[in-house]
């Protein structure tokens, strides 16, 4: 049985995210290390605020500054941090309800070990060096048996209210194809095309997923398609695509190779772009060690004749 | 509204699911989910093309993978197209929708699907994507981490303790043992703490799986099963968004959902409960008013078997399966979805008089 293929796959993405005008507050003044909750209608007053209240969903603005010491409620530790936590050695998770506010915050507290902390704990915020508009500006809480500060009574105006935040985002995958891909993919390293029937309506998929799309049964049969195909219906393409070294324009195509039912796509060369046309006879050019046709090119026989592959389009 | 039963009899007719697997390279996730589909197919005679009505959950997050759900629909034959939907969340949501459809008499007979295959990716990496934005995402916390705050919870509160939580653990893989698809069939040792309080036994074997079930409205699900599972109400209820603003010892969305689904109206004799922490049953059972009386995850539960995006619909399917072999006469089914317990949903079912 040849290998099961697996490739590293990395998903990132910066999320731009903007605020509502709660947010906007709360996450400008942690750049300024001020703190601020929101009050409820029933005069609760909520840390992190929120834009809107949890019970009644109304609109809530009313901003009120807390202290930046508190209480924990909960707390887990984390011996083993992992990417992107807030500190990379261990410390614990808590809920920490700042003192003035009537919920908690969830952060990371750092402290020598798991028996210097209890719920009922006191804290305070460690700020971050630099600091940006983010809850990251609270580097982690820490330890803190002083008495509670007076909070400022800031009212949530400042200069340069922050409006945005980028959210880096990562998830790293390992990338398996299955055994349908698989075979396919590895059958193309040598150069050869290879598609599935389906058991029931006999019909050739290429590339195959390992099931018949109008049957839902599995495929198995591989059946040997190709080399040469009919170009069914194209696109000339004018934009250059990032890190791609491609003139443009070109022609991509879709591609019935002989004795497939179903269309793949590629690249159309060998032949100027606007010679391409439907019914246009085409064979695959393999570069030096790709492990795919880099392209496809004119075979030079007779355009295919439109019945021939109408039901293909 | 309470009391009123459904505007229709329908049934959970038949379930299947795949034995659950740490990895499965092999297999892409249709390949995965089409021996499933067959099987409740062919437990019921039924063709694809005499479904009314298919729907399915997963996420494209756990492998990484755009779209795969779309991909998953090769294996229903969804081509010329049918009447489909898709729920980005656990399957028993696509249940709830399946559910309505058969009610709104659009549909005789539905599919339900849902399939995990989060063995490429790190779920408990994957899983914080799913928290809020701006105050939590950026700190990474991961699903154990969140889980160990609502257990910590939990002990402050004298609502159990660390030999309490292994002990729902153990109870859990015994009865994993007559399960043949659980991953952790058997007790395992308790192990060491992944993130404090909460150790090995504590968390669930979160890997690949699928699962599928059929429904069918009044005599047509009378033909198509000895003894049908009657869905006497689902409902579904969510907390507020902040943990800091909820109680996490304890979980008024279940017991709503509860409330309204009927479960209180008589005892329930059987309980399959979406718990994947050991901590959460705790939650769980205090929620739904179950004393000892309740045979509570026969199967295993999720601390078994817990495929992502899956759990939830095996639990309705496993207390439907338990009517269907006389095993139960009502019994509850509950899904959950989100960091804590986040979001609850309550099916129950009964089996017709024997």
């Amino acid at each position: 049985m040849p290998e099961v293929l697996k490739a590293p796959l990395v998903v990132e993405f910066p999320f731009t995210r903007s605020l509502g005008p709660v947010q906007s507050a709360f996450l400008t003044g942690l750049r300024e290390r001020v703190v601020l909750g929101v009050k409820t209608a029933d005069g609760r007053t909520l840390v992190p605020p929120v834009e809107y209240d949890p019970v009644t969903a109304e609109d809530i603005r009313d901003l009120v500054e807390v202290a930046p010491t508190g209480t924990v409620t909960t707390w887990a530790w984390n011996h083993e941090p992992r990417r992107g936590q807030p500190l990379d050695r261990p410390f614990a998770w808590v809920l920490v309800q700042l003192d003035g506010a009537d919920t908690a915050l969830l952060h990371a507290l750092d402290a020598p070990g798991p028996d210097a902390v209890h719920t009922g704990m006191r804290v305070r915020i460690r700020w971050a060096g630099e600091r940006s508009g983010a809850i990251t500006d609270i580097a982690c809480f820490e330890p803190y048996d002083g008495a509670a500060p007076e909070p400022g009574g800031h009212d949530g105006r400042f200069e340069e209210m922050v409006t945005g935040i980028v959210a880096p985002a990562r998830l790293d995958y390992t990338y398996a194809p299955g055994r349908a891909q698989a075979d396919y993919i590895n059958a193309l390293a040598e150069r050869r095309t290879v598609g599935e029937r389906c058991p029931s309506c006999r019909k050739v998929y290429v590339p195959p997923r390992g099931a018949c799309p109008t049957c839902g049964v599995a495929t198995s049969e591989q059946v040997e398609v190709g080399p040469r195909g009919t170009v069914t219906t194209y696109c000339i393409v004018n934009i250059k695509a990032k890190n791609l070294d491609i003139e443009v324009p070109y022609v991509y195509a879709h591609i019935a190779l002989d004795g497939a039912d179903l269309a793949l796509h590629g690249r159309i060369g060998g032949i100027p772009y606007d010679q391409v046309r439907m019914g246009l006879r085409v064979e695959p050019v393999w570069s030096e060690g790709g492990r795919y046709p880099d392209h496809y090119r004119p075979t030079g026989e007779p355009d295919a004749d439109y019945e021939t592959y109408k039901e293909l389009v | 509204m309470l009391g009123t039963p459904p505007a229709r009899e329908i049934a959970v007719v038949a379930f299947g699911q795949t034995d659950h697997l740490r990895t499965t390279d092999e297999l892409s996730e249709v390949e995965m989910l089409m021996p499933v589909l067959h099987e409740v197919l062919d437990r019921t005679g039924l063709k694809t093309s005499d479904i009314g009505f298919t729907c399915s959950g997963s996420s494209d997050y756990l492998a990484g993978r755009p779209f795969s759900f779309t991909m998953a629909l090769d294996g229903v034959g969804a081509w010329p197209p049918i009447s489909e939907s898709h729920v980005e969340t656990d399957g028993a949501w696509a249940l709830y929708e399946a559910w309505i459809k058969l009610l709104t008499g659009e549909a005789d007979t539905a599919l339900v699907y849902a399939h995990g295959k989060s063995s490429p990716g790190s779920v408990r990496d994957v899983l914080t994507r799913q928290l809020d934005p701006y105050y939590v995402a950026p700190l990474w916390p991961d699903a154990v981490a969140l889980a160990a705050l609502q257990a910590q919870a939990l002990i402050d509160a004298g609502d159990t303790d660390e030999s309490a939580l292994a002990g729902v653990a153990a109870r859990s893989r015994a009865a994993a043992a007559d399960n043949p698809h659980a991953q952790v069939p058997g007790p395992p040792p308790q192990g060491e703490y992944v993130v404090r309080p909460l150790r090995t036994g504590d968390c669930p074997p979160s890997r690949d799986g699928a699962a599928a079930v059929i429904l069918a409205a009044g005599d047509r699900a009378r033909k198509l099963c000895e003894r049908p599972a009657w869905i006497r109400g689902i409902d579904h209820r969510i907390e507020a968004h902040s943990l800091g603003v909820r109680d996490l010892t304890d979980s008024p969305s279940t017991r709503l959902a509860a409330e309204r689904a009927g479960a209180f109206e008589r005892p329930v004799d059987t309980a399959e409960l979406h718990a994947p922490f050991s901590s959460q049953e705790v939650v769980l059972r205090k929620a739904l008013r179950l004393d000892d009386t309740v045979n509570v995850n026969p199967s295993g539960g999720a601390l078994s078997a817990n495929p992502v995006m899956v759990a939830g619909l095996i639990r309705i399917g496993e207390a439907a399966a338990r009517i269907h072999r006389g095993e139960s006469d009502r019994a509850l089914g509950h899904a959950t979805s989100g960091p804590c317990l986040q979001q609850n949903l309550v099916a129950v079912l009964e089996g017709d008089p024997r």
